[in-house]
This record gives structure tokens, sequence and C-alpha cells, in this order.
């Protein structure tokens, strides 16, 4: 039997913080399971802790999902599995290693910050928030983000991202850098569908690797201003500089709001 | 106008409402009138092309002087090319577009819960008197461990999943507000409090004001992931994935931006006036190993306390999916057949794909069963549940629960006039019109959907009673108390059913 282990400790300036170790192996090397460690987790939340540090994480999936408090930051050191942070709506995740499949599925407010690279699925149907991937990430990053009212998802990806990025986007920015990366940083199917929101590419992107609904257009001041914050918050968490060489930077946006006006006939018959 | 654009213009009147003597031009139908249908002039009521047939002005005639009637087609009749085919034909013609319906598909085709008939109790198996011995219809909703496992005392050791208990083997379908008005969905689960079973949230999110249903809301997560946040898995008493649905198996949803208003603006978490589409696939969902993983996170977020069941179409391999689904973690598994409603659907889907429910359940009864699953998960099954026969004869062909829409949507004003695409429905339903939404009372709609469901309920113990039978667990199943009286032998073996005059033997 695996089991984690965690010590919740009162600091000086009155915080409270938390350390799980879930380095611990079965006699056959796995890995505690994913639901002992959540469990873990919601119950030191429980117990007040407001700073969590996670350590010896080896693919465990769904950690933090659906927390909710806004005060509460969460480190792991390791390898999380598939869907950090789901749902999430609040916390700070900062992640000193790789992330899996389906990172910040769903999240509604709070940040995510990988050291590193998340794979496929990053941010899907995000409506709030931000995720920050220092290195790359893989396909359908960003898909079907959406905004409302004050909340507006952002995802920063450091290098390069696959294809799919921004299908069925409503709302929200998408920011890839494509650091190390000397051909476009992105794949094809660029925001195909999307009705909303703006992706910014720096870095060479051809027509055809634009999905339907969406068309290269020049950034305007709207877009320099969200391209500084996103770029200096980048450049905050991982401790690197980005040229703002503007001329760089390309904006993808979709043609219209109402993709769909005029494909369907509702005559009664 | 061109004759280009005349084409068409025949359409405007399928129906016409016929104004008898006893008129006294109160002009209560041209208020009642969402479509425009009719105008007062001159003093007088007439018709003004546009009639759907919605019935309302019928119904709030306080003379009684309105009769509906179907407009003869104009054109020749032609047995291949009927007047639908050629309207079809004009329509397209005209405006290049993918043609919308709502509610269940009006194409005539064999009910087959028709051709199925019950069995009854004679002389060896006594039937039992329901209004004087107790018949048992609680119906839970979950997973079990699929074996009964007692204590040294003989106590029940648990081993199940979270689960529901229901009142009855039925449950409220579907219905995203944003298809229908917040009273609307007040009413169903309004009624479904009363009548302690679940009704669906439908994908639209879950009002605030909604929220003290919580414990009677199947709370739904469709592709589009609209209103899903943590508050909205914790106010409710289950939840439900939705894979697919059968008036649009394999389509996405799309709520035009004329009825994002603010309210459901606000209850989706979108932008007023774009377009709410629901991607067709879960993007995050490609295989049973993603589903699996999009369980495994709801029962990870709602803390392992709720029941998160799938609904799917009911679709060619659906035994086969449905076992995926099942070994995918699936609490209760949700089938609808192909002549479900839908608040609007392409028609040419609506029209022609998937496959009848009464096939669809004994496909995966028998599926699971083969495979040993069919013990650990709930079966629900809709799709044109129309009366307490059809759910009858659904529970004994293999499923647990009838799930019922638009049923409950007639008992509180809908008169099946396949509209809800056009956002105009005159009954208060299907609308986003709040001089259209206040003409329903959820309390009203609530009470009439009660009195629906309690109805069935009656009827279903008097043909338990009939049967011989004390419990509905006892029928789910039990494909020996039917007999198919239809067309087509091969249905019933497909059903597992045997034909009328074969008996027990």
């Amino acid at each position: 039997m695996t089991s984690v282990t965690s010590d919740v400790r009162i600091m000086r300036d009155g915080r409270k913080e938390a350390t799980i170790d879930a380095s611990s192996r079965d006699p056959h090397g796995r890995p505690v399971d994913q639901q002992t460690l959540n469990e873990e987790i919601r119950r030191v939340i429980a117990a007040g802790a407001d700073r969590i540090s996670v350590t010896g994480v080896m693919g465990q999936r769904y950690i933090a999902s659906a927390c909710t408090d806004r005060e509460l930051y969460i480190r792991i050191d390791g390898t999380p599995g598939n869907g950090l942070g789901a749902f999430l709506d609040g916390p700070t995740i900062e992640v000193f290693g790789n992330a899996q499949d389906m990172t910040g599925n769903t999240m509604a407010c709070g940040r995510i910050i990988v050291h590193g690279n998340a794979w496929d699925v990053t941010g899907l149907a995000a409506r709030g928030g931000r995720i920050l991937i220092r290195d790359s990430s893989g396909y359908r990053v960003g898909i079907h983000m959406k905004e409302y009212g004050g909340s507006v998802p952002s995802i920063i990806i450091g290098g390069r991202v696959g294809d799919y990025l921004g299908e069925y986007m409503a709302g929200g920015s998408i920011l890839v850098l494509g650091n190390g990366s000397r051909r476009s940083p992105a794949g094809s199917s660029i925001g195909a569908g999307m009705h909303g929101g703006s992706i910014y590419v720096r870095g060479p992107v051809e027509e055809h690797q634009l999905g339907i609904g969406a068309a290269l257009q020049p950034l305007d001041d709207t877009d320099r201003q969200r391209l500084e914050d996103m770029i200096s918050d980048f450049e905050r968490c991982f401790s690197l500089r980005v040229t703002r060489n503007w001329p760089e930077y390309l904006k993808i946006a979709p043609l219209s709001s109402r993709p769909f006006c005029g494909h369907f006939d509702p005559i009664p018959i | 106008m061109s004759a280009a654009e005349r084409q068409g213009s025949v359409f405007r009147d399928r129906f016409r409402p016929f104004i008898s003597e006893d008129c006294v031009r109160c002009g209560r139908c041209v208020k009642e009138c969402s479509f425009d249908a009719l105008v007062k002039q001159e003093g007088r009521i007439v018709a003004n092309g546009g009639c759907v047939a919605c019935m309302r002005c019928v119904e709030m005639c306080p003379s009684s002087a309105i009769e509906v009637r179907h407009a003869p087609p104009q054109m020749a009749p032609h047995p291949t090319f009927t007047g639908r085919v050629r309207e079809s034909i004009i329509a397209q013609a005209g405006s290049g577009g993918v043609l919308l319906s709502s509610c269940g598909t009006d194409l005539p085709y064999d009910v087959i819960f028709d051709d199925i008939v019950l069995d009854a109790a004679q002389v060896t198996n006594p039937s039992i008197d329901p209004l004087r011995e107790p018949i048992e219809t609680i119906t839970f909703v979950g997973r079990r461990s699929g074996r009964v496992r007692l204590d040294d005392g003989g106590r029940l050791l648990g081993g199940s999943g979270p689960l529901v208990a229901m009142d009855m083997p039925l449950m409220l379908g579907h219905v995203s507000l944003g298809a229908v008005s917040l009273n609307a969905q007040e009413a169903l689960f309004m009624a479904a409090e009363k009548l302690n079973v679940l009704a669906g949230s439908g994908e639209g999110g879950l009002h605030p004001d909604m929220y003290r249903y919580a414990d009677h809301v199947n709370s739904e997560v469709a592709s589009g992931r609209f209103g899903v946040t943590p508050e909205y898995l914790r106010r409710t008493a289950a939840v439900e994935i939705k894979i697919g649905q059968g008036a649009k198996p394999g389509h996405g949803g799309h709520l035009p931006g004329e009825k994002v208003t603010e309210l459901i603006s606000s209850t989706r978490m979108i932008p007023m006036g774009t377009d709410a589409l629901s991607p067709y696939p879960h993007h995050d969902i490609y295989s049973i190993e993603d589903l699996q993983q999009l369980i495994a996170v709801l029962k990870e977020s709602t803390e392992y306390q709720v029941p998160v069941g799938v609904k799917i179409a009911a679709v060619h391999n659906v035994g086969a999916i449905a076992s995926g689904v099942v070994r995918a973690g699936a609490d209760f598994i949700t089938v609808d057949g192909f002549r479900g409603g839908t608040g609007s659907s392409p028609r040419v889907i609506r029209d022609h794909a998937g496959i009848p429910i009464e096939v669809a359940i004994a496909a995966v009864d028998r599926r699971l069963s083969q495979e040993g699953l069919r013990n650990r998960v709930t079966l629900c099954a809709g799709g044109t549940i129309r009366g307490s026969a059809d759910m009858i004869k659904a529970l004994a062909l293999g499923a647990d629960v009838a799930m019922v829409c638009t049923a409950a949507l007639v008992a509180m004003g809908c008169r099946v006039c396949q509209s809800c695409h056009r956002g105009v429905c005159a009954w208060g339903i299907a609308t986003q019109r709040p001089e259209l939404t206040s003409r329903l009372d959820p309390e009203q709609g609530a009470r009439r959907i009660v009195n629906l469901f309690h109805a069935w309920n009656e009827e279903l113990k008097e043909v338990l009673g009939a049967m011989g039978i004390d419990s509905v667990e006892s029928l789910v199943g039990n494909r020996d108390r039917l007999r198919y009286l239809g067309p087509n032998p091969k249905l019933a073996e497909i059903m597992g059913i045997k034909h009328i005059g074969e008996g027990w033997g």
C-alpha cells in the first residue's frame, strides 16, 4: 500500500503551509493513486492550508480539480498527470516539471504555470484565468475558450504548438511565442471555426495554416497592450526575456461572431 | 416581387385558422399569436398566413370560435415527390441552407412500441390488486457492485457507488435553458422535486435561482461546457456527460445569437448575441479511454458524492458503445432513441440518423448482460416515451428508467408544432422573449407534470399488478412478459421477445 504523508505548518506571517510527499511507491514501484493524493490535497485545504507543496508527483491525474480558493497556491514538483487543474476556479498552480494532457480543462479562474512542456488539449473550454507554459504544447491548445463579462481566459506558450490551435474559440487570447523555433511555431487549422477571441503567434504563419472562419489581421493598440501584459507576465514567471518586435507578431481573429448565420434555413415545412 | 422571389410563398399556409360566427372580436387571439398568423382588420379577425397549428389561439379563445384546419396541399398529388419533398426542394433552392426543425421526427416511422403487447396473469400466477397491496416503484440511479455481500450480522455491505433514489422509474430528460425559458425549466425542476425524480439540466448551465432544486437536478456536461463550474458540479444530484442526443446523433449544438439574451449569456457564461456552439465531439474525448478520464475527473471534482453518467444516442453499434461506456466507469447510462425531441436540429439528421429506442434498449441490455456488466449500471432510455405503456415496454425490454421530455412539455402547453427553433413559442416554453415566457406559470406547469407522472406511475402499478409482479425491478428486462405482433418477426428476434401465440415454454 502506498500513502502520502503531509505536514501543515503555520508560518510567521500567519499563512498555513502544507507539504505533501507523494514519493512513496508500492513494492512494484507504482506511485500513490490519484484519489488518495487528491483527497489529501482536499484535506489540507480544509485544514486551512493556503500554500501547498506537493513533491514526488508521478503522473497522478486531476490534481486540484475543482479547487476554488483564490488565495491558494499549489507547488508541484514532478510530473502531474492528465487533467491538472480541471474546473479550476481560483487557485494558482505552479509545476516544476512537465504537465500532460488536458491541463486546465474547463478552468474558470486562477493560474497554471508550467516550467516545462504541457502536451495536448491545454486549456480546453477555459472561460477565465491564465495558463503559462514555458516550453511547448501539443495539439488542440485552447479549444473552445470563451469569455464572459470580466472573465477573459489567456494561454501563453513559450515554444511551439501543434495543429488546431484555438479551434472553436469563442473568446480570450492565446499567445505562441515560438522560442527556439525557426519555422512556423503553430501547426495547421489554426482557429478553425473560431467566433471570438484572438490568437497571436510570433513567427511566420502562412495562409494555408488557417482554419475555416479565421483570418490574419493587423495588430492594433489594444492588441499590443494585451501582448505587453501577457509577455511581461511570462517574463516574470520564468525569468526570461522576450523581444517585443511587433512586426514579428501576427494576429489571427475570427471573420464573424456568427459563423453559422445563413447556414441554416428555419422555414417550416 | 419577381417570379423567383415568389417561389416558396405557398408555404405560408400549411394551416389556416378559421374564425366562426361565435367570434366576439375581443382580439385575444391576435395578442396570443406569436407567429403573427392572425390580424384584426376593420374590426374582424382574419388569417394572415404563417399559422403553425400551435393551438394557442384555439385554446385561449373565450368563445371557442377558432378552428385550425390543415390547408390541403396545392400541388398535384404524387406518391414519391410528396408535397413535403417538393417544398423542401423549393425552399433549399431559394435559401441554400440546411433545413432546420425541432421536436422529434414527424416522418411516419412505425413505432415498435405499438407492435408489442403486454402479458397479464391468469389462474396459475395470480394477479395483484395494486389498490390493496403495496407495489414497489422506487428506482435507484447509480452504480452497483453487481454482487450482494452481507456482514456476519446479515446486514448488507456497501460496495455500490453513490445512488439516487427516485420514487418512480421515470426521469425528466435534458432540456437546456436557452432551448427553453427559465419558467419552463423551473416547472420541470419543481415537478421533479415534488415527484422525487431527477430532471436534466441540459447543457446550458444552471441559473442561480434553480440551485434550490439541486437535490433533483441531473447536471449535464456537454461539449460546449457551458456554465460548467465547480459550483455547478456541487449543486447537483447527478452529473451526466452528453455524448449524443437521439434527435441529432453525432451533431453538436447551435443556439443562434438571437436567443443568447442576457439571462442565457450569464448562465452559459458566454458573450451576449454570439452563437453558442457546442462542438460536435468533446475535444477531450476521442476514445473510450478519454471518456474514462472525463468520467474520472468529474467523480474527483464531485468528491465521489454523486453518480456520473453518460448519455449516448441510439446508433447502429450502440451495444458495443454502451459496453465501453460502462467499462469507462459510468454509473448510469442513458440511451436516447432517434425519435427523441430537440429544440433545433438539422432536419436531415433528425429524420434519418440513429435507430429506434426499442431496439437500442434490447441491444444494450443484451450486450451488457452478455459481458456481465448489466447489473452494475442503471440503464435509462428515452426518445418518444409517450405514455405509461411505452414506459412499461421500455422497462420490460431492459431499461431501469424511462426518460421523458416531450410529454412533459406537452403537459405544460406544448402542442408539438415543431417550431421551437424559431424562438417565438406561443406557450412561453421554447422562447426567451419576456412577453412570451411570462405566459408560463412554473407552478401550474409543474402541477400538470406531477399529475401526468403520478398517473403514469399508477398505471404502471396497475399493469404490474395485472402481471402479478409486486416490484418494478422484477419488470426490468423481463422480456417474457412481452409479445410481438408487428409485421417483422426479425425485429422480435433482435429484441429478444417472442411472437404472439408463443407460450412460456
